[in-house]
């Protein structure tokens, strides 16, 4: 199972897609750690540098509708290997929040309210997640824990580390 | 309770049920390119996995760079066509036979109704207008329905959007699909399959509604769908005539997919399109739509037509009705892009290449590539193009460069004028 947990890094919009995140020129590549510095590198959002931003993150929050767009793995892959294994959003496009489980990560969505929560809660933010209890530890300026629910299908993929795993074992 | 086509698909392919929300299906078309396809494959063998489930459910075509474009899109064609042969998928199709995925797949006939059907590409959803449950999926996602031919969804709830009235010359499907989504967001039909009926859709050509139910991503939905009726059985014929007596007997047997009169839905929608202009987008996301009206005037770098949305015959056809006889703007380049080899050489036949070639359009092989800013008309920083494709994201078409989705017809006739124009003007 993967670690979960680190420096939040806020994005915050709406309707991040997924050729913001890598985009497809990049698609080309055959490994996944070659996408490595071309996270989050068409990016729109005011005051928002990849090269600087992205430095010892470990989570992304997010608003609603995060990674909609193309099918591509590659959204989900070029987190992994920039360490990040937890998005936390208001809600997630299906193909990514999907293809965030296949991969054995974590696809975190919340309320509103709580959305607002941590992103009051300033700008150095650090996320512990308890997954056997279902919630977030945020600590910032202040401190907040937030339950979150977890699918017990996505939890089991989370547990065998993937779909394929969970797949050729009961398939 | 009845059910809708989804719900019944689903029941007649269901594998499993891990949870009440989560379903695993049987897949019976899992359909493969160049881009994402590769990563599972090598995955695969790095795991000592290398198996497909099932040769003659699996169809694979290099359409995304095509012919490679460097070392790297050439690699990925080889991984592909390397493992098309070692497993002998027969359905494998590459330079000279290819063209792009979602529309070289339904010409061959490997869609129909009842099906599922998964590709690691999100406009798999194209699909849905043969009455199919077609997503799109990430890469294992592909890797698992390659090996299992399976893959999981959750329990879907579906938005049926009835479409009336009568389309005005000059307005066609794109239209309807880019208002729809206007109308809905980006994030208006997420985790729901839009069931697309009326009397509209019933007039619609096969063609025409895999353009609408093409777009029915940009909403965030899992699958467009239509329900398979007479067009549908013609369209098919060619394929499945041994397999029943007449088309008659085909359609009695397309319609037990038919959602019961009693089916559930999430969300209703009702549309009248006859009032409807042609649409256009402006700004990055497909949401962003205006009529062609308020968008005239905007000056355009490129114009491009081509795609899985729009780049069939029918297409090409509407085009050539604006482009015959004029030229192209001096300050606009005019790419054409036929999406099949069938396409293409029925356009030549028809003397449409001839019409596009002779208005300056500069015509094209098969292939994915503009519309992703890939290859075959990449934009440079702060071009505009005026596009039949169906994502004006930022960057899509090039780093820095601007696209506005429209129809064939409104790409025609912006490429006469130099300008985004209203087709209705110049028909």
């Amino acid at each position: 199972m993967k670690k979960f947990g680190g420096k939040a890094l806020f994005l915050d919009r709406n309707d991040i897609n997924t050729d913001e995140i890598i985009p497809a020129k990049y698609l080309t590549e055959n490994t996944k750690m070659a996408l490595q510095p071309f996270i989050l590198e068409d990016l729109k959002l005011g005051g928002f540098d990849p090269r600087k931003d992205i430095e010892g993150k470990g989570v992304i929050i997010t608003r609603a509708n995060f990674g909609c767009g193309s099918s591509r793995e590659h959204a989900v892959w070029v987190f992994e290997v920039n360490d990040i294994n937890v998005v936390i959003a208001e809600s997630f496009a299906r193909i990514f929040r999907q293809n965030m489980y296949n991969c054995g990560m974590l696809a975190i969505e919340l309320p509103k309210e709580d959305i607002e929560t941590l992103f009051s809660l300033g700008e150095a933010v650090r996320i512990g997640v308890d997954l056997a209890a279902c919630t977030l530890t945020a600590q910032g300026d202040k401190k907040a824990v937030i339950p979150f629910r977890l699918n017990e299908f996505d939890k089991k993929l989370v547990e065998a580390g993937g779909w394929l795993a969970y797949a050729d074992k009961n398939y | 309770m009845g059910k809708t086509i989804a719900e019944k698909i689903f029941v007649a392919h269901l594998r499993d049920t891990p949870t009440a929300e989560n379903v695993i299906l049987d897949i019976d078309v899992v359909m493969c390119h160049e881009i994402t396809t590769p990563i599972a494959i090598t995955d695969l063998e790095a795991r000592g996995m290398d198996r497909v489930f099932d040769t003659s459910k699996i169809k694979a075509v290099i359409d995304h760079v095509t012919p490679a474009k460097d070392s790297k899109t050439a690699t990925q064609g080889k991984i592909l066509r390397d493992w098309a042969r070692r497993h002998k998928i027969l359905d494998f199709f590459d330079i000279g036979a290819n063209g792009v995925c979602h529309a070289l797949f339904p010409e061959k006939g490997f869609i129909r109704p009842g099906n599922t059907v998964i590709m690691g590409d999100s406009h798999t959803c194209t699909h849905g207008a043969f009455g199919a449950f077609a997503a799109g999926v990430g890469t294992t996602d592909l890797e698992v329905g390659i090996l299992k031919g399976v893959c999981s969804f959750r329990t879907p709830e579906t938005m049926r959007i009835t479409i009336t009235g009568n389309l005005q010359d000059g307005v066609s499907a794109k239209d309807v699909i880019l208002f729809i989504i206007r109308e809905l967001t980006v994030n208006g039909a997420t985790d729901k399959v839009m069931e697309f009926v009326g009397p509209v859709v019933d007039a619609l050509s096969m063609e025409a509604r895999m353009t609408l139910c093409n777009m029915a991503i940009e909403a965030g939905a899992t699958c467009g769908i239509c329900l398979p009726d007479r067009v549908t059985a013609k369209y098919l014929w060619p394929f499945i005539k041994d397999q029943y007596a007449s088309i008659d007997l085909a359609v009695e047997d397309f319609s037990k997919w038919h959602s019961d009169p009693d089916a559930a839905y999430a969300q209703e929608l009702t549309i009248d399109v006859s009032k409807l202009a042609p649409q256009v987008t402006f700004g990055y996301k497909p949401d962003e739509v205006k009529d062609v009206t308020e968008m005239e005037g905007t000056p355009v770098d490129q114009v491009y037509i081509g795609s899985c949305t729009n780049g069939r015959i029918e297409d090409l056809r509407a085009a050539s009705r604006i482009l015959k006889g004029r030229k192209i703007a001096v300050n606009v380049r005019g790419i054409l892009s036929p999406a099949t080899p069938k396409v293409y050489s029925q356009a030549l036949e028809e003397g449409l290449i001839a019409i596009f070639m002779e208005a300056g359009f500069c015509v094209t092989n098969p292939t994915c590539g503009a519309c992703l800013g890939m290859s075959n008309g990449v934009l440079a920083e702060g071009e505009i193009c005026a596009s039949t494709t169906n994502r004006n994201f930022n960057g899509r078409m090039g780093k820095g460069g601007i696209v506005h989705l429209m129809s064939p017809l409104t790409a025609a006739a912006t490429a006469v004028q130099g300008h985004i124009t209203d087709p209705r003007n110049l028909l």
